[in-house]
C-alpha cells in the first residue's frame, strides 16, 4: 500500500465545493472500466431472461400455450403470473394495476405475459417466439386526442388548482383566445437498457444489481412480488448508463422478474432487454393534449386563463397522477394568472403505462403556458418576448402583488427578469430580431425565426415524504472516507457533487474521499434519484453525517489537548488545535486509539413545504431554479427542414457546487429538451403498435443537430435564496425546458410566411413534417384573408 | 470447386492478440464474441443494430496492401467476417497503465462523459479520426459522430474534447500507427488466398477465395445469404432473429472492391464500400457527396457497400434513385456467365429483383454527368442525419440549346414500393422550356407516378407534397440562383 502524502500546508483542499471538478468516473468511463450491470462477471450458472411480449393492444388472454418454448433449446423454465410468489403487481403508485406478468388479460401491445429461464440469453430470446397465445381482442384506445378528459376513464384522480374567478375574468376580457394543442411524448433512450441481475442468498435473501433510480422503491417492490419483508432484499447500482427518469419506476419489473427466477432456481439470473424490448415495454414521457382559454387586454396582459391537460398515462397510474400535478404545477412557467383554473386528466389508454422523465410533467406545462403567451402575442401584434416581459411574476425583492402561483405559493425569489434582461443584452436579440426581418423578405424559401423563452422551475417533490435522505459516512482508521447515500448516479455527477460536500466539511482533499455504490443495505427508505433533488438531499445529508464526525473529532481533540472547542479548526488536510497543528489523519488515528466512534448515519429533510392536494393550496416548492434560453433557426419552407442557427442560455443554479458539472447538465438537458420538441417522435400504427422502437426510426439529437453557435453561461451572481446546500441550486430538470425556445423560434419562422399575422399553433414535435404542414396552413389561411 | 484449397478456421488479430477460430456461428456478431468469449466488456450494447454506436470499435485491414483502421459497429458485424483483420477495442487504447491515451485524457478533461456507457464507443470513433486527421474541422468530427448517440452530454463537451485531442499527444506517437508496419506484415502473412469455410452442412459460412470462387459457391449454393457489410443483414439476425446461414462473406474479397472509371463511366464493385467510393464519387459527381455523407452513420458508411445497398432492393435505399437518375447500369453474375441490365429494371417489385439464384451484383456502373448536364439529389428525413429517408428525389437534366429540356431522368425512393421513375412527371418536362411554369405545370402530375404510404417517417400527404416541392428546388438551383434554396449546417466554402 502507497502511504498517503497530504499536502499539509495547502490553502485550499482540492476539489472542494464551489469547484470545477471532473466526473468521478471520467476516467474509466473513456477506458471502458467502469462496469454497468451486463459487464459484472456472472456467478456461474447465471441464467438469462427472455421476455414474452403480447402481440395484440387489447385483449383476453383466451389460451396460452407454452409448450413449444418450453422445449427450446437451453430453457430451464418459463414463468408466468402462476410463479410470482407475492403479489403479481409492480405498482408504485399502490394501485395494484402494474402486474409483473398480465393475467387474464393485456392491456397494450408489448405487455410482457411470460418470461424464459434459459442458459444463454439468446436462447431465451428465441425461446420467447415461439409461444402460442390466442387472444380476444378488444376494442383499444390508443390515443387521447379523441377523448373527453370530463368524461373518459382516468386511471388515478386529477387534479384541480384555482385561485381568483378564470371564467369570469376570460369573459370580461377585452380579448380572448381558445384553441388546443397536441405535445408528443418522449422515450428516455438511456443508452444502457433496463438491466437487473439477481443473485440468490440464504433463506428468503436475494440481492438485485439492478439499474435503477429508486434502490428502496425497487427493493419494496421486489420484496412485495416474493412475498417476503424488505429487510430479505437488497438492491444496489454503482451507475447507470442514464436514467432521465426512466428507471424511477420502470426497473422494477426486471428486478422483480430476475428475482423471482433466481429465488425459484436457485441461481443468479440476469434481465437485459433488447432495445426494441424497453423502447415496447417500458413508459415514456406522457404526451398531452392541452385545452386552454385565455382572456387578456388589448396590451397583452393576462387577466384570466382556463386550462385542460389532457395525458396519456397509458393502461397503469404509475406515476402519471404526480406528473399531471407538476403540469398543472408550472402552466404559469414564470407568469402571474390573476385568475387561473387548470385541470389534469391522466387517461386511461391501451398504450405503455408513462412514466417520470426529466422535468416530470413540468416542461408539458410550460409548453402550455409558451403556447398561451404566443397566442396573445399573434392577438395583439406584439414580439412574444414583450408579452413574457409583461406577464412576468414580480421580481424578487419589489413589493408587487404579482407573486402567488396558481397553487397559492407565494415566488419569493423570482430573478428571471435580470436573467432575460442579460441574455436578451448577451445574444443581440433586438439587433438579430431586425436582421431576420430583412432577411426573411429577401429570402423566397428559407426562413428564420427567434425566440426567448424563460424557465422557473419548482424544486421538491410533491410528495412530502420524500423529501428527506439519508448518509452513512466512515472515518477509517487512516483518516481515509468512505463514503455511501441514497442517491443513484447516472451520470449527472451526483456521486462527485455530494464527495466534494463532506471533502469540505472534513477538509481532505477529494480523493480522500471514496465514492461507493448505492445500496439499501447501508442506506434505508431512501427516496428515487428524482425531482433534481440528488444532491439537494443527500449532500444534505451526507453533510450531517460528516458534522457529527466532525464534532466528535473536535469534542475528542479538545478534551485531549485542552483546548475549548472554538479553538480547533479544521485546514485542509491538518487540524488547528490551539496553537499547533496536527494533520488529519493523525487526529482521526488518535481518536480512534481513543474508542471514538467515527462512523455516522445522515439525515435530512427540506425544511418549509407542505401540499394539500385536495385544496390545490400549498408551499409545494422549498424554491425556483431560473433560466433562459434564447434560439434562433432557419427553416426550408420547401421541405419543412430546418437547423438550430445559434442558442444562447442563461442558467441559474445557485452558487454551483460545480460548474463543470452544472454546464454539462444545462446543454445536455437544452439538447434533450430540444429532442422531444423537434425529431423525437414516437408513432402508433392503427393496430396500436409502435412503430419507433429503436434509434433506427426513433430520432434523437446527434452532435450534428445541436445548435451551430451554442453559448451557454450560468449566472455567476446568484445564490439560492434557502439555506440550501452550500446555496446551490438544482440542476437537473431545469434546464430541459429551455428547449422550447427552438419549438418557438420554429414557429417564429414559420408565421413569417404569413406575416406574423397568423398564430401557427405549431404543435410537437415538431418534425419536417409539422413543420412544412404549418406553413401550408398559413399560406392558405392568409391567402383566403387576401 | 475442388480445386480451391480451403481452410476450416479463421484468424485475426483482436488487440495485441492472434486469434484462430473454427468454432464460431455464420450469425455470431463481434459483440457478442467481446463480451461473452473474451470478457472484453469496454464495448457496449445500445442498439444491436448500428445506429448508436455504443459497440464502435476499430477494424484494420489491408486495402490496396495499405493498412486502414476504420470504425464499424461491432453489434452487426459477424465474427466471420474478421478473415485477415485487426480488431481494435476500447481496452487496447490506453496500453496498460495508468496513462490515458489522448482521445480518452481530451475525453476527461472536457467533461465529455456523463453517464459514460456511449463513451467507449465516441473514443473508438475519435480514434478512428483522428489518426487520419488529427486536426479536423467540426464538420469532419461531427461526420465522424453521426453514428454514436449521447443522451446526457448535449455533445459539446465531446466536441470540445475532439478539437483539443492533438494538444495531448502526436498522432505520429500512437501506437497503432507506430506499429502499422508489423501489424501489417501480420495481416499479410494471414492472407493465404484460400476459401474459408467454417461450420457442418448448411450451419456454415463461407469466405470464398476471389470473386471466381465466390461465383463458384454461390452457384453451388443459391440460398446462401451474401453478406457484404451487414449493415442490413446484420439486422436480420440481431432484430429478427433469422437464420442466415449458408452464409457467404464477401467483404474482404479484394476483386469486389474496384472502382475504376472508363469513357466517362465509373464502376463499382460489389464490395466498395460508401466510404472507399466517397472520395471519387463526391469529385466526379459532387452531388452525391452530400447524400453519401447522409446514409448511415460512419460505421455503416464503413462497412456497407453501394453493391448491397442495390442488391437488396430496398424501397428506401438511398443510392438507387440517383443511380437510375444517372442511368447506372449493373453487372450480374452468376458462375461464369454475366449480363448487363439497366439499374431500373433491376427492381421488379416490393422485395423482388431481376437476380436469377445463385446469381450475384458484381458491379454498378455509373455514367458521369455531361458537362452541361444538371444533376441534384435531395433526401428529406426526420433527422438531418443518420436517418432514414421519408423521401428522396434524384434529377438528372439536359437542356436544349434553346432552353427546353432535352433529356431528363427523375427517380425518387421512398415513394412507391421500389426505387421509381417519375415518368409522368418527365413527360410533363421533356421538350417544354425549362422554366418555373413548366415545373409548376409537371409539379401537378406527380400523382400520376407516386401513391405514397404513410409510416413512422411520413404521411402520404408530406411525402407527396415534398416530392414535388423537391422538383422546384432543383428547378431554382438550376438557375443558379444565389439565394438559400435550403437550409444547412455547412456552408459551401
Amino acid at each position: 500500500m502507497t502511504q498517503h502524502q497530504p499536502n499539509l500546508t495547502a490553502a485550499k483542499i482540492t476539489g472542494g465545493v464551489h469547484t470545477e471538478q471532473r466526473h468521478d468516473s471520467a476516467h474509466k468511463h473513456v477506458s471502458g472500466d467502469a462496469v454497468y450491470i451486463d459487464d459484472m462477471p456472472e456467478p456461474a450458472g447465471t441464467l438469462h431472461i427472455g421476455l414474452g411480449l403480447s402481440n395484440v393492444t387489447h385483449g383476453t388472454l383466451k389460451s396460452v400455450d407454452l409448450t413449444a418454448v418450453r422445449a427450446a433449446p437451453g430453457v430451464v423454465d418459463v414463468l408466468t403470473h402462476a410463479d410470482v410468489p407475492g403479489e403479481n403487481d409492480v405498482s408504485p403508485s399502490g394501485m395494484h394495476d402494474d402486474p409483473v406478468f398480465a393475467e387474464g388479460k393485456v392491456q397494450f401491445h408489448g405487455q410482457p405475459i411470460f418470461a424464459v429461464v434459459a442458459k444463454t440469453r439468446e436462447q431465451a430470446r428465441r425461446a420467447a417466439r415461439l409461444a402460442k397465445i390466442e387472444y380476444e381482442e378488444l376494442p383499444a384506445i390508443i390515443s387521447i386526442w379523441d377523448l373527453d378528459p370530463e368524461k373518459d376513464k382516468q386511471v388515478t384522480s386529477p387534479l384541480t388548482l384555482n385561485r381568483g374567478d378564470a371564467a369570469a375574468a376570460i369573459a370580461a376580457a377585452p380579448r380572448k383566445v381558445k384553441a388546443r394543442m397536441k405535445l408528443g411524448g418522449q422515450d428516455h433512450f438511456y443508452l444502457e437498457g433496463q438491466v437487473s441481475l439477481a443473485v440468490p442468498g440464504e433463506d428468503d435473501e436475494v440481492v438485485v444489481y439492478c439499474s435503477t433510480q429508486g434502490p428502496s422503491e425497487t427493493q419494496h417492490l421486489v420484496s412485495h412480488v416474493l412475498g417476503v419483508p424488505s429487510h430479505a432484499v437488497t438492491v444496489e447500482v454503482r451507475r447507470m448508463g442514464g436514467g432521465f427518469g426512466g428507471k424511477e419506476t420502470q426497473a422494477n419489473q426486471c428486478a422483480a422478474i430476475a428475482a423471482i427466477a433466481a429465488k425459484k432456481h436457485k441461481r443468479a439470473v440476469k434481465v437485459r432487454l433488447d432495445r426494441d424490448e424497453d423502447m415496447t415495454a417500458t413508459g415514456k414521457r406522457h404526451d398531452f393534449a392541452i385545452d386552454y382559454e385565455v382572456g387578456f387586454d388589448d396590451e397583452g396582459r393576462i387577466l384570466g386563463v382556463d386550462f385542460m391537460f389532457a395525458l396519456n398515462a397509458g393502461f397503469s397510474a404509475d406515476l402519471s397522477g404526480p406528473v399531471g400535478d407538476r403540469a398543472l404545477f408550472h402552466c404559469d412557467n414564470a407568469y402571474f394568472y390573476p385568475n387561473v383554473h387548470a385541470k389534469s386528466a391522466p387517461l386511461y389508454t391501451n398504450t405503455v403505462s408513462n412514466t417520470a422523465f426529466r422535468g416530470f410533467g413540468g416542461p408539458q406545462g410550460m409548453v402550455g403556458a409558451e403556447r398561451v403567451i404566443e397566442e396573445v402575442a399573434f392577438a395583439v401584434g406584439k414580439d412574444p418576448l414583450e408579452i413574457r416581459k409583461l406577464n412576468f411574476y414580480d421580481a424578487m425583492g419589489t413589493p408587487g402583488e404579482r407573486n402567488l402561483t396558481p397553487y397559492h405559493q407565494k415566488v419569493e425569489d423570482n430573478i428571471i427578469h435580470r436573467i432575460v434582461a442579460e441574455l436578451e443584452e448577451s445574444s443581440s436579440y433586438q439587433r438579430r430580431r431586425r436582421e431576420i426581418a430583412a432577411f426573411n423578405n429577401n429570402s423566397r424559401f428559407v426562413k428564420r425565426g427567434l425566440a426567448l423563452t424563460p424557465v422557473k422551475f419548482g424544486i421538491s417533490f410533491t410528495k412530502t415524504e420524500s423529501n428527506q435522505a439519508g448518509a452513512l459516512v466512515h472515518v477509517y482508521a487512516d483518516g481515509s472516507v468512505h463514503m455511501n447515500h441514497g442517491g443513484t448516479e447516472m451520470g449527472q455527477g451526483l456521486h462527485l457533487k455530494v464527495a466534494q460536500v463532506v471533502a469540505e466539511e472534513f477538509q481532505i482533499d477529494l480523493d480522500r474521499v471514496k465514492i461507493t455504490a448505492t445500496t439499501t443495505a447501508k442506506v434505508p427508505n431512501t427516496a428515487p434519484t428524482a425531482a433534481s433533488s440528488g444532491a439537494d438531499l443527500n449532500g444534505m445529508a451526507a453533510q450531517n453525517a460528516a458534522r457529527q464526525i466532525r464534532k466528535r473529532l473536535t469534542d475528542f481533540a479538545a478534551e485531549k489537548y485542552q483546548v475549548p472547542a472554538d479553538q480547533i479548526v479544521f485546514l485542509p488536510n491538518r487540524v488547528r488545535v490551539g496553537n499547533q497543528e496536527i494533520s488529519f489523519n493523525d487526529l482521526v488515528k488518535q481518536a480512534y486509539l481513543n474508542r471514538i466512534q467515527l462512523s455516522a448515519a445522515g439525515h435530512y429533510k427540506t425544511p418549509k413545504i407542505h401540499w394539500d392536494r385536495s385544496k390545490g393550496r400549498g408551499h409545494a416548492f422549498y424554491y425556483y431554479a431560473y433560466g433562459a434560453a434564447c434560439s434562433e433557426v432557419s427553416v426550408d419552407t420547401l421541405t419543412g427542414e430546418y437547423v438550430i442557427e445559434r442558442a444562447d442560455i442563461l442558467h441559474d443554479t445557485g452558487r454551483s457546487l460545480n460548474r463543470a458539472i452544472d454546464i454539462g447538465q444545462v446543454e445536455g438537458g437544452f439538447v434533450q429538451g430540444t429532442g422531444w420538441l423537434t425529431t423525437e417522435e414516437l408513432w402508433w400504427d392503427g393496430k396500436g403498435r409502435l412503430r419507433t422502437h429503436a434509434p433506427s426510426t426513433y430520432k434523437i439529437p446527434l452532435a450534428s443537430d445541436r445548435p451551430k453557435i451554442f453559448n451557454v453561461a450560468l449566472t455567476d451572481w446568484s445564490e439560492a435564496y434557502e439555506p440550501t446546500v452550500h446555496r446551490s441550486k438544482a440542476v437537473g430538470e431545469p434546464p430541459l425546458p429551455l428547449g422550447i425556445s427552438v419549438l418557438q423560434a420554429l414557429s417564429d419562422a414559420v408565421a413569417s410566411v404569413a406575416d406574423h399575422k397568423i398564430s401557427p399553433r405549431l404543435d410537437a414535435p415538431a418534425t419536417p413534417e409539422r413543420v412544412l404542414m404549418a406553413i401550408e396552413r398559413l399560406r392558405a389561411e392568409a391567402a383566403q384573408v387576401k | 470447386m475442388a480445386t480451391v484449397k480451403t481452410r476450416n478456421q479463421i484468424r485475426f488479430i483482436l488487440n495485441g492478440e492472434d486469434v484462430q477460430l473454427s468454432d464460431v456461428a455464420p450469425a455470431e456478431t463481434l459483440l457478442d464474441y467481446l463480451r461473452l468469449s473474451r470478457s472484453l466488456r469496454g464495448t457496449k450494447e445500445g442498439c444491436a443494430e448500428g445506429d448508436c454506436g455504443a459497440c464502435t470499435v476499430l477494424v484494420g485491414r489491408l486495402a490496396g496492401g495499405k493498412l486502414v483502421y476504420e470504425s464499424v459497429n461491432a453489434c452487426i458485424r459477424f465474427v466471420g467476417s474478421l478473415d485477415g483483420c485487426h480488431v481494435v477495442t476500447i481496452e487496447h487504447l490506453a496500453g496498460g497503465g495508468d496513462k490515458l491515451h489522448p482521445v480518452q485524457q481530451a475525453m476527461v478533461d472536457f467533461h465529455g462523459s456523463q453517464c459514460g456507457f456511449c463513451t467507449p464507443g465516441f473514443v473508438m470513433s475519435l480514434y478512428g479520426l483522428w489518426m487520419v486527421s488529427p486536426e479536423p474541422s467540426d464538420a469532419a468530427i461531427e461526420k465522424a459522430l453521426q453514428g454514436n448517440l449521447c443522451r446526457c452530454t448535449g455533445y459539446e463537451a465531446i466536441m470540445r474534447a475532439a478539437r483539443a485531442i492533438s494538444d495531448y499527444g502526436k498522432v505520429a506517437k500512437d501506437p497503432l500507427l507506430a506499429e502499422r508496419k508489423a501489424i501489417t506484415a501480420r495481416l499479410e502473412a494471414l492472407r493465404d488466398g484460400t476459401r474459408v469455410e467454417v461450420g457442418e452442412g448448411r450451419d456454415r459460412f463461407v469466405i470464398p477465395a476471389d470473386v471466381d470462387d465466390l461465383a463458384a459457391v454461390l452457384e453451388a449454393e443459391p440460398t446462401a445469404t451474401v453478406v457484404a457489410g451487414s449493415t442490413d443483414v446484420g439486422l436480420w439476425v440481431t432484430k429478427h432473429m433469422r437464420d442466415i446461414a449458408p452464409a457467404v462473406f464477401i467483404a474482404n474479397i479484394d476483386g469486389l472492391h474496384s472502382l475504376s472509371e472508363d469513357k466517362g463511366v465509373i464502376s463499382i464493385g460489389a464490395g466498395v464500400t460508401y466510404t472507399e467510393a466517397f472520395e471519387t464519387l463526391s469529385k466526379r459527381i459532387p452531388a452525391l457527396g452530400p447524400l453519401i455523407d447522409r446514409i448511415g452513420g460512419e460505421q455503416v458508411r464503413n462497412m456497407g457497400t453501394i453493391g448491397g445497398n442495390v442488391a437488396n432492393g430496398s424501397p428506401i435505399g438511398d443510392t438507387p434513385p440517383p443511380l437510375i437518375a444517372l442511368g447506372a447500369t449493373l453487372t450480374l453474375r452468376k458462375g461464369k456467365a454475366r449480363r448487363a441490365i439497366p439499374l431500373q429494371d433491376f427492381f421488379v417489385a416490393y422485395g423482388k429483383q431481376d437476380r436469377a439464384p445463385g446469381e450475384f451484383v458484381e458491379a454498378v456502373h455509373v455514367p458521369v454527368p455531361a458537362k452541361g448536364d444538371h444533376f441534384a439529389v435531395y433526401k428529406v428525413t426526420k433527422r438531418r442525419d443518420e436517418d432514414i429517408t421519408a423521401a428522396l428525389g434524384a434529377f438528372w437534366l439536359q437542356l436544349a440549346k434553346d432552353g427546353t429540356v432535352a433529356d431528363v431522368r427523375i427517380a425518387y425512393g421512398g415513394m412507391a414500393a421500389t426505387p421509381k421513375r417519375a415518368s409522368a412527371v418527365e413527360k410533363a418536362l421533356l421538350g417544354q422550356p425549362w422554366s418555373e411554369a413548366t415545373v409548376e405545370a409537371a409539379m401537378a402530375r406527380y400523382a400520376e407516378d407516386f401513391t405514397p404510404l404513410t409510416d413512422m417517417r411520413a404521411t402520404a400527404e408530406y411525402r407527396a407534397l415534398v416530392a414535388k416541392n423537391l422538383l422546384l428546388r432543383f428547378y431554382m438551383e438550376t438557375t443558379g440562383t444565389k439565394a438559400p434554396l435550403t437550409v444547412s449546417r455547412y456552408e459551401a466554402a
